[in-house]
């Protein structure tokens, strides 16, 4: 009789902060307290705290332990487990204004309560290796109500009904690229599941298939039914090993279940879905490029048209769908069109997951209804700035995204306002920005990452992108003039325009955000050869005020360059033009006499 | 087929349904610049300097891929266009290295005419890359310079698509994108056959011939050294258009006149030995045929094809002729025949071929290719280093009167001159082999069957009771799917003529470059090969075996066709070769 299931996360968050020592450790500690019988240790997937991983909750009572070490596993087991009292120290209690004394459960948590899991809603809650568990919680219902009640039109128009968007990033409507595809006549066609989540910062994908991939496995049943697909293929990147292997398990379950392969449910529908690793290059996630790295060739893109809907994979008609797009499929079939739909903005239906980081404390995943504003997920869900800085920018859309300034963060979350405001709703990367960022050294590092991962195959993105970093890198050292921004902006613009892949339309967004909302940054770096920040190196001085220095001669025993001169007891001085602006003789100084500026 | 209405720039104009929107601008009479496009070679929509405004269609719209769609309107000449397309051109230029001024390409460069067109600011994004060349010049056939390379890929197209060659790629991503081998081994390593089809779509001066024409001047210049020349069929119908004249004019009696006047002892013709080719390679087909020997033949002219063969057929090089190619035949000839008639020591003569050619470079240096000691040919032009040196030379080309070639080796058949387009060798072998054995003249000469562009064509042929069964390709990508389906006897043939070069030597790596705007909407090869076929009909020796002059070459000193002697001089023999 198990009267207590104790979850530990398995996410690559907390996996990599140590949880299968901790899980090991917590299994083998009951099996000496003699509880092995009753207590029942599960490895689900993330929780979406990252921050406080390693995460442990104990049901039935829903205590969430956060930053778990394998030290506290025996206290753990001998005093909650056993006697029944909860390890306060380790229990994650924040205290907010309405509930001094801390929060009763976990959904009560502000990090919890403003959010609705759709997409994410089995990720710490079942084991994601048994398929059982998944099924507990009507998984595989909605390829079962699909196949033996309804037609394929049916289901498409499901989709379309429910208002669902692509998750990827550009917000195609999932059921009109479904109805495209369906259109086409062929001998064969292919589902995809692209799971090259390849934004620096985003890993809801990553955690959708590590926490719960047999929701992506029935959708891409489901799809394959609607459109007359024969095979599916996930891409996923090879860095993604934990979400491989549970796919593989998956599939193999799966199979073994007769919930893919032939005559699923006893049904003239027949659908297989094999995996293939991606080599991790950025591009690979553009559909075009996918489908020729799975062909074979160097993952570059194709002209559009034609689509993959027409010729897609291998040249026939083609679906790919976002790991998170997929994730919404079945329960918006079991649930109906109408529920997702109800949740949402006029334009963009149902809920979006952003993965936080950057200057803010709860950095992890969180899913809210579209038309949540951005304040409310930096500051109710996300807990604010860290050290009580002052907010600047969130960068949403990963490295092609646009930075967002403070006055538009009461923006309604969706497509379109994203855009509107020079942004982009992306995969979902939310990066935050606060005071101590130089908002032109953010557009150039999002930039350098363009650069590097562009393939190289249109001149716009290849040289063009290249060129533009120059300009910011001539900018940051202080070499910049006025007219390079206006060169800036207009190549920003050619680039957007004549780019032949979404890659390179998007690039130069963060140049373009930034100099719209923080231009006077810009101008600072161009005019005054400035960083207001003091983050470009090449713009910063060391300074030692004469009045604070000691003459204990420290700083200059620290210098690595031996650029700071001066007597014993004597005011000291810093030769500019050898100082490497490392920042030795201000982390060292004990009176506070060097600041830089 | 299927029309619709498209309006371009305002003008309405009725177009194929399937025409991409640069083939409805041109039919309209309006052009739209391109630099990677090329058409059936290369439509990957890189280079985004065709880019147009076309309703349906979002963002802008790459003219050399998008169909065009009933009702559609389409705007090619907008000032944003227009800035776009100079923007483009400008950031290709500022990763160029530009040796404009003595660039092998500098008056046929198609990114400099662009530039021009546009008026670009070439120092606008100017980077500080590529100021100095990355030569790669391993091998004997060609120089590329990456510093000079702007990614069209049309070489890597060529290359892998319609050569089934794809030695060449592209090297890493984004900025530092190049083309280059399989991890940059150098290209002589690869199984590259030489055939410089890379370098005749190259827009720019990223791929040329390796040039040979110092040699050659010195050679002209050395008193002691007896200088002889002599051009591949297909050239006098292409020289031309180095000089500003229309694709396909014959200037063959140009031709000989400048080669006079560019110094050479004697100006003789490749033809002759197109005429000598047939009558070994006639016997040896007769030979195969009645004596059970190795069928199907497959012709031996073309050293691209017969290095791609020790490749990717070396269980099929028996089935090669053991002829050498016209140009070997020719430089053999010169250094036994013409040396003994004239009394000249072998070693002091110096042999010159005007070549279409970049595979000739590489096939003077094969074994077995010096009957007299010493290599047959000793330097293999091309038609464009030929162009060259005419014009350093400051002849007046187009103003030179028509001379003729130097007899003894310099008088050919129609059956000759056909040798420069794909099915030219089969027809003038057909001709032969059709009266040797029916014993008399035929009353049709032309076999128009196995004429033409097309990658592969066949026909049968009833020589007086024997069938015999042609088949014709050209590419050594349709030469592949050929030859597969012969190995796996899926097509049985007797003889087989194949070129490496799509469409024969009028299409070969060493001819004049056409800029992909002119290749796009005109067929050189059927343009280029007209000029041959007209001069055959002209003629009225249009036979090998009449030639007096092949005559008297056996009589007096080969014996017979397939002699012991002339297999000595006129035959060779190859290599198995691997890929990897």
């Amino acid at each position: 009789m198990i009267r207590s299931h104790v979850l530990i996360c398995g996410g690559t968050g907390c996996t990599s902060s140590g949880s299968p020592a901790i899980r090991e450790h917590l299994e083998k500690e009951l099996k000496r307290q003699g509880l092995d019988e009753e207590i029942k240790v599960v490895q689900t997937g993330c929780f979406g705290l990252c921050a406080l991983g390693p995460i442990m909750i104990v049901y039935p009572e829903g205590t969430f332990y956060s930053r778990v070490t394998e030290e506290d596993v025996t206290e753990i087991v001998s005093e909650h487990l056993l006697k029944g009292r909860p390890v306060e120290r380790l229990v994650y209690n924040p205290k907010t204004e309405d509930m001094p004394h801390g929060v009763t459960s976990l959904s009560e948590t502000p990090f919890y309560k403003s959010q609705m899991r759709i997409a994410l809603r089995n990720c710490g809650v079942i084991d994601p290796e048994q398929i059982d568990e998944y099924i507990a919680l009507d998984g595989y219902l909605a390829l079962g109500k699909v196949l033996t009640e309804m037609t394929p039109q049916q289901v498409i128009d499901v989709m379309k009904a429910s208002g669902l968007r692509g998750r990827g990033g550009a917000g195609f409507p999932t059921g009109t690229k479904w109805q495209f595809a369906a259109n086409n006549a062929s001998d064969e066609k292919f589902v995809i599941c692209n799971a090259d989540e390849g934004d620096p910062g985003a890993f809801m994908d990553r955690s959708i298939l590590e926490g719960d991939p047999h929701a992506v496995l029935e959708a891409m049943a489901i799809a394959g039914y609607a459109i007359g697909g024969t095979h599916g293929y996930i891409y996923v990147r090879a860095e993604y090993p934990i979400a491989v292997k549970r796919l593989e398990i998956a599939i193999d379950q799966a199979r073994e279940y007769g919930l893919l392969g032939k005559n699923i449910f006893g049904t003239d529908f027949s659908f297989d879905i094999d995996i293939r690793l991606g080599a991790g290059a950025f591009v690979c996630g553009e559909e075009t490029a996918l489908m020729t790295s799975i062909e074979g060739f160097r993952g570059e893109p194709r002209n559009k048209p034609p689509f993959p809907a027409e010729k897609g994979l291998f040249g026939k008609p083609t679906i790919i769908n976002n790991v998170e797009t997929l994730a919404n499929v079945p329960q918006i079939i079991v649930k109906g069109a109408q529920w997702f739909s109800s949740v949402g903005t006029d334009c963009t239906k149902g809920t979006k997951v952003f993965a936080l980081g950057g200057k803010i404390n709860n950095t992890g995943l969180v899913e809210i209804p579209m038309g949540t504003t951005l304040r409310q997920i930096l500051f109710e869900i996300g807990g604010g700035i860290p050290g009580g800085k002052k907010f600047k920018a969130a960068q949403t859309g990963g490295p092609s995204g646009g930075c967002i300034p403070t006055e538009h963060l009461d923006t309604p979350i969706d497509y379109e306002n994203l855009k509107a405001i020079g942004s982009m709703m992306g995969s979902g990367g939310l990066i935050v920005m606060d005071e101590d960022n130089c908002m032109v050294d953010i557009a150039r590092f999002f930039l350098e990452f363009t650069v590097d991962e562009s393939c190289g195959k249109c001149t716009p993105c290849r040289i063009g992108t290249r060129r533009l970093l120059e300009m910011l890198n001539k900018i940051t050292e202080g070499n910049g003039t006025l007219e390079d921004l206006d060169k800036m902006e207009e190549l920003s613009h050619y680039i957007i325009e004549n780019a032949l892949c979404g890659l390179g339309q998007t690039a130069p967004n963060p140049v373009l955000s930034t100099l719209k909302y923080f231009r006077n940054e810009y101008e600072a770096h161009v005019v005054e050869k400035r960083c207001p920040a003091g983050v470009c190196k090449k713009l910063l001085q060391y300074v030692i005020d004469p009045n604070k220095c000691t003459g204990c001669t420290l700083c200059a025993r620290k210098c690595p360059v031996s650029c700071i001169a001066g007597k014993v007891k004597e005011p000291h001085v810093i030769d500019q033009s050898k100082c490497i602006k490392c920042g030795a003789c201000m982390d060292n100084c004990k009176f506070s006499a060097i600041s830089k500026k | 087929m299927d029309q619709v209405t498209v309006k371009i720039n305002g003008i309405e104009t009725k177009v194929p349904a399937n025409a991409t929107i640069l083939e409805a601008a041109h039919a309209a009479g309006i052009r739209i610049p391109t630099l990677c496009y090329l058409r059936e070679i290369n439509a990957i929509a890189a280079c985004r300097i065709c880019l147009v405004q076309a309703t349906g269609v979002r963002g802008h719209a790459a003219a050399c891929v998008q169909k065009v769609a009933d009702g559609m309107e389409i705007q090619t000449n907008t000032p944003g266009l227009r800035q776009a397309r100079k923007t483009t051109l400008e950031l290709i230029l500022s990763n160029h290295r530009m040796d404009c001024l003595s660039c092998d390409r500098s008056p046929d460069c198609e990114l400099q005419a662009l530039a021009h067109e546009y008026g670009v600011d070439q120092y606008k994004y100017m980077g500080n890359e590529n100021l100095k060349p990355q030569y790669e010049r391993s091998a004997p056939h060609l120089v590329r310079d990456n510093s000079k390379c702007i990614l069209c890929r049309r070489c890597v197209a060529v290359c892998g698509s319609n050569q089934h060659v794809a030695v060449i790629g592209t090297n890493e991503r984004g900025f530092d994108t190049h083309v280059g081998s399989a991890f940059d081994m150098p290209l002589n390593d690869t199984a590259c056959i030489n055939c410089g089809q890379c370098i005749s779509v190259c827009p720019t001066g990223a791929l040329c011939e390796r040039d040979d024409t110092h040699i050659v001047w010195d050679a002209l210049a050395d008193k002691t050294k007896h200088v002889i020349v002599a051009p591949a069929p297909s050239v006098r119908v292409q020289l031309g258009e180095c000089f500003g004249m229309p694709i396909g004019t014959n200037v063959q009696g140009k031709l000989a006149a400048a080669l006079r006047r560019l110094g050479f002892e004697k100006v003789f013709d490749v033809d002759f030995a197109a005429d000598v080719t047939i009558m070994e390679e006639g016997t040896e087909l007769l030979n195969r045929l009645q004596n059970g020997g190795k069928l199907p033949l497959i012709t031996s002219c073309s050293p691209g094809w017969v290095k791609f063969c020790e490749y990717y057929f070396p269980d099929m090089i028996e089935n090669l002729s053991s002829c050498k190619s016209p140009q070997q035949m020719f430089g053999a000839l010169v250094k036994t025949y013409y040396a003994e008639k004239m009394g000249i020591d072998p070693k002091d003569l110096f042999v010159v071929s005007i070549m279409p050619c970049t595979a000739k470079k590489f096939e003077c240096t094969r074994d077995n290719e010096a009957a007299a000691g010493v290599p047959d040919i000793d330097i293999s032009l091309t038609t464009r280093e030929l162009a060259n040196m005419i014009k350093r030379s400051g002849i007046r080309f187009t103003d030179l009167p028509d001379e003729e070639f130097d007899p003894m080796l310099g008088v050919a058949s129609g059956a000759g001159h056909i040798f420069g387009a794909t099915g030219g060798v089969m027809e003038a072998a057909l001709r032969t082999v059709a009266e040797i054995v029916t014993g008399k003249p035929l009353d049709n000469l032309d076999f128009t069957a196995v004429r033409g562009v097309a990658g592969c064509k066949e026909a049968e042929y009833d020589l007086a009771g024997t069938k015999v069964r042609v088949a014709v390709t050209s590419g050594t990508e349709n030469a592949f799917q050929l030859l597969e389906m012969v190995r796996k006897g899926e097509a049985d043939y007797h003889f087989i003529e194949v070129m490496a070069c799509p469409g024969g030597c009028v299409n070969g790596g060493g001819q004049p470059h056409q800029p992909g705007e002119v290749r796009n909407f005109y067929d050189l090869r059927a343009e280029r090969a007209k000029g041959l076929y007209s001069e055959d009909k002209k003629m009225k020796l249009r036979t090998s075996h009449e030639n007096p002059f092949v005559k008297e070459l056996y009589d007096t000193y080969l014996e017979k066709p397939g002699s012991h002697k002339a297999h000595h001089i006129l035959h060779t023999t190859y290599v198995k070769r691997k890929v990897y």
